[in-house]
């Protein structure tokens, strides 16, 4: 580009590109006219469209955060199988599409050589939708990539494969504000000890009153220290949740010890058979112990082991517990329910059992 | 050619190397490709940010604080992270990331991957995420300096910064009518135009606080509309679902009349199915709520019907700060089909992101909004009509005052008879 230097570039405000450009021809012919689907083999859908027009589609699992190395190799293998143009789904599963049902085989084997497992299709455990961690966030109170990548290699069978009841979609987020969504299994940083303050940097490094605001239990309020304007917190209040320390850094939430993790169960996007829900809490104060996680990996397997031997087929693991009942949810896989199991938070009541239906 | 002075400098990640067994590619082993063998910047970055990440696996703590920074002509879209430990780790000393917003769908050719590859190798670290939870690829790891450049680049290949702040932020679609048959509407064509119309909301951040768009081309909702969304588009249909009751016999006769019954029949959350005597299929569809359970179950024998259109649902988030909320059903059905269709979604969204700008606090969303002054107040201002969809029933506290109540019963049958008009003409 030819700039003069006192007439900066301004930018091309294109919003959302158009994807047509970059869409695999058959998709493009079709768009909007598909028939119906079938999965030949965990990791290949094929979707036939009204005109005949049928095509193959092989999904790939990835590490998400890619270096240009691995993005070239997977246009290599877009470019030698699948006509120059791939996909990504939401939980960062890459997909080739092939019109030629005597490519899929080898496309997979050319996958699986360079690494690339090939699943993720019906009902399996799909690659796990999570956030930046201390990769790249600001706030975080433990790895992502680094802990997916732990769970992913215990669940791998799993993703393969299609041998679960239904789908298992996992999240992680390293805090609560929980970035990762919701799941049929969650790991969420859970924190446990109130923010420690340091009273020195408060005064310049936040907005006092948007701090106080910005507390949901209202524990928060302005106070002087050490002759500092700074910020007090009512520790009896306070729900340890980190939402103050966003805003307001010195508000410092994360320790090595203090931050544990709490595992999620139930949560459901779809609208298939039940309505969708949030996940509900299976066990919290697990340690934050990077790089295996191998505490949470545990109580992960034993939760997708007890859904995977004990729900009927597309049941999702909300629809199995709500089967089941909660007390066998925690037999089965060796959980305790504890007080903090009883939600406290507002419309809590209606989570509560009103009626005199209980299971054995 | 290896720099062998890098090597000395190379930093020993004991706790990363873990991460690099197993069988799911491991995103360190990139990290170290980048490392050893990327463009020189790269491996100098690269060198430094894995000794930084090594030593928050160490300490179990995050070193990196935010900023600001943008490029010209807009407030939003990079997030920016300077390194707190820069002194050890100078070379990832500013690692920024560029939101920029993926084509709806994320499809891509080969040639446009490998050219935003090139951008970033010169630009930045060479680390790229395809994609983040907001739906942005992220470009991870620029400079304060590169940041501007990298962007023209991008941008002259045809891409966009996505949304940062309080602001409209990124949406995302499913795959939808590109290859889906269960698809309900034009995913692809209401995500552009709701993003694009309302682009100055996403580069100029002046919203009390985020406000996200998901649009999902039916109930299975591939993209978590409801629960993540502020506005979610859901495709759905009011005439019958379609049978093709020869495939349906096909499929019973493959799967048996048991698992059928176990797996369509008894799980069809309004008891609108049966299986007839001779292996076909009977739906009351007046109580199908369209949850997509039996057409998934059923990929060749059951569609949506004709009559196609969308919901739309307003106000689901996460827990900050009032806990959290899914969506709640504002529009029950719209069609989305000819170009006045889509000026009316249009509308709607615009009178939705008014309500929002000019009515929520500071850092509230539009769902928490809502919670706090009531849906009937809110239905006013964004002039929709009550509708028993939009509810599980009707209220069950007597805590309300009811002097208008004909005067509002008037109402309703006023829109019953104008309907009625509607379809008897």
């Amino acid at each position: 580009m030819n700039q003069v230097a006192d007439k900066p570039r301004m930018p091309d405000e294109i919003g959302v590109p158009d994807a047509f450009p970059f869409m695999h021809p058959v998709l493009k012919a079709n768009y909007g006219n598909w028939d119906w689907h079938d999965r030949p083999r965990p990791g290949v859908l094929h979707h036939v469209s009204k005109s005949g027009d049928e095509v193959w589609t092989v999904r790939a699992g990835t590490q998400r955060q890619m270096d240009v190395f691995t993005i070239r190799k997977l246009c290599d293998i877009g470019d030698d199988f699948a006509d120059g143009h791939v996909r990504f789904t939401t939980r960062s599963n890459i997909e080739y599409m092939v019109t030629d049902p005597a490519k899929v085989d080898p496309l997979i084997e050319k996958l699986e050589s360079e690494g690339f497992p090939v699943g993720g299709t019906g009902a399996s455990v799909s690659m796990i939708s999570h956030t930046q961690g201390w990769l790249h966030c600001d706030i975080p109170g433990t790895d992502a990539s680094g802990v997916v990548k732990s769970l992913m290699d215990v669940l791998y069978d799993e993703f393969v494969q299609e041998k679960m009841p239904n789908r298992v979609r996992i999240t992680t987020s390293c805090c609560q504000i929980n970035c990762g969504g919701q799941g049929d299994i969650a790991v969420n940083v859970q924190y446990t000890k109130p923010p420690r303050i340091n009273h020195d940097l408060v005064a310049n490094v936040c907005e006092r009153p948007a701090v106080v605001a910005r507390c949901p239990v209202a524990a928060i309020r302005p106070a002087m220290v050490n002759g500092k304007p700074s910020l007090e917190v009512d520790e009896k209040k306070c729900v340890c949740c980190g939402a103050c320390y966003p805003p307001c850094p010195p508000m410092q939430i994360n320790g090595k010890e203090e931050t544990r993790i709490a595992i999620w169960v139930g949560g459901k996007h779809s609208n298939a058979r039940s309505k969708p829900t949030f996940h509900k809490l299976a066990v919290a104060n697990l340690p934050n112990n990077p790089p295996h996680w191998p505490e949470v990996a545990e109580v992960v397997r034993k939760i997708v082991h007890a859904y995977k031997t004990n729900a009927k087929h597309w049941e999702r693991m909300g629809e199995w517990i709500e089967r089941i009942g909660w007390n066998r949810f925690f037999d089965m896989t060796g959980l305790a329910f504890t007080k903090h199991h009883l939600d406290t938070w507002t419309g809590a009541r209606k989570t509560m059992n009103m009626s005199a239906h209980i299971h054995f | 050619m290896k720099d062998e002075s890098k090597d000395k400098a190379t930093h020993a990640t004991p706790i990363l190397d873990e991460l690099e067994g197993g069988k799911w590619p491991s995103f360190i082993t990139g990290l170290k490709h980048l490392r050893d063998e990327g463009t020189p910047s790269n491996r100098a970055i690269m060198n430094d940010l894995l000794g930084q990440l090594e030593h928050s696996y160490e300490e179990k703590l995050g070193f990196w604080k935010g900023g600001t920074i943008s490029v010209r002509g807009y407030g939003g879209g990079i997030i920016p992270r300077f390194s707190e430990v820069a002194d050890r780790f100078p070379a990832s000393k500013e690692f920024h990331t560029l939101r920029v917003m993926p084509p709806p769908g994320f499809h891509y050719t080969t040639d446009v991957l490998r050219k935003m590859c090139d951008i970033w190798e010169e630009y930045g670290s060479g680390l790229i995420a395809f994609h983040g939870q907001s739906g942005d690829i992220m470009f991870q790891g620029t400079t304060s300096e590169n940041t501007q450049p990298a962007f023209d680049a991008l941008n002259e290949l045809g891409f966009d910064l996505g949304g940062a702040g309080p602001a409209l932020r990124t949406a995302m679609s499913c795959v939808g009518h590109a290859r889906c048959e269960q698809s309900c509407f034009d995913e692809q064509r209401a995500h552009r135009l709701m993003i694009n119309t309302f682009l100055d909301e996403m580069h100029r951040p002046s919203l009390p606080y985020k406000f996200k768009f998901k649009f999902s081309g039916c109930g299975n909702d591939c993209v978590n509309a409801i629960q993540r969304a502020d506005f979610a588009v859901i495709g759905t249909w009011r005439d019958d679902i379609k049978i093709n009751q020869e495939k349906v016999k096909e499929h019973v006769a493959k799967v048996g009349r048991k698992y059928t019954i176990d797996t369509v029949v008894s799980m069809c959350p309004t008891r609108a199915i049966s299986l007839n005597d001779d292996d076909t299929l009977e739906i009351d569809n007046q109580s199908c709520v369209r949850c997509m359970h039996c057409i998934n179950v059923m990929t060749k024998a059951l569609s949506p019907g004709d009559d196609k259109g969308v919901s739309i649902l307003i106000g689901g988030k996460r827990s900050l700060k009032v806990g959290d909320l899914l969506g709640t059903m504002i529009v029950p059905f719209m069609k989305l089909e000819t170009d006045e269709d889509f000026e009316k979604l249009e509308e709607f969204g615009e009178t939705v992101i008014e309500f929002f700008a000019d009515n929520a606090l500071e850092h509230e969303r539009v769902g928490e909004t809502i919670d706090r002054i009531g849906l009937p107040a809110f239905l006013e201002a964004v002039g929709v009509d009550p509708d028993p969809n939009m509810v599980n029933h009707p209220r069950t506290s007597s805590y309300v005052r009811t002097d208008d109540f004909d005067e509002e019963a008037a109402k309703w049958f006023e829109r019953k008879a104008a309907k009625a008009q509607i379809s008897a003409e």
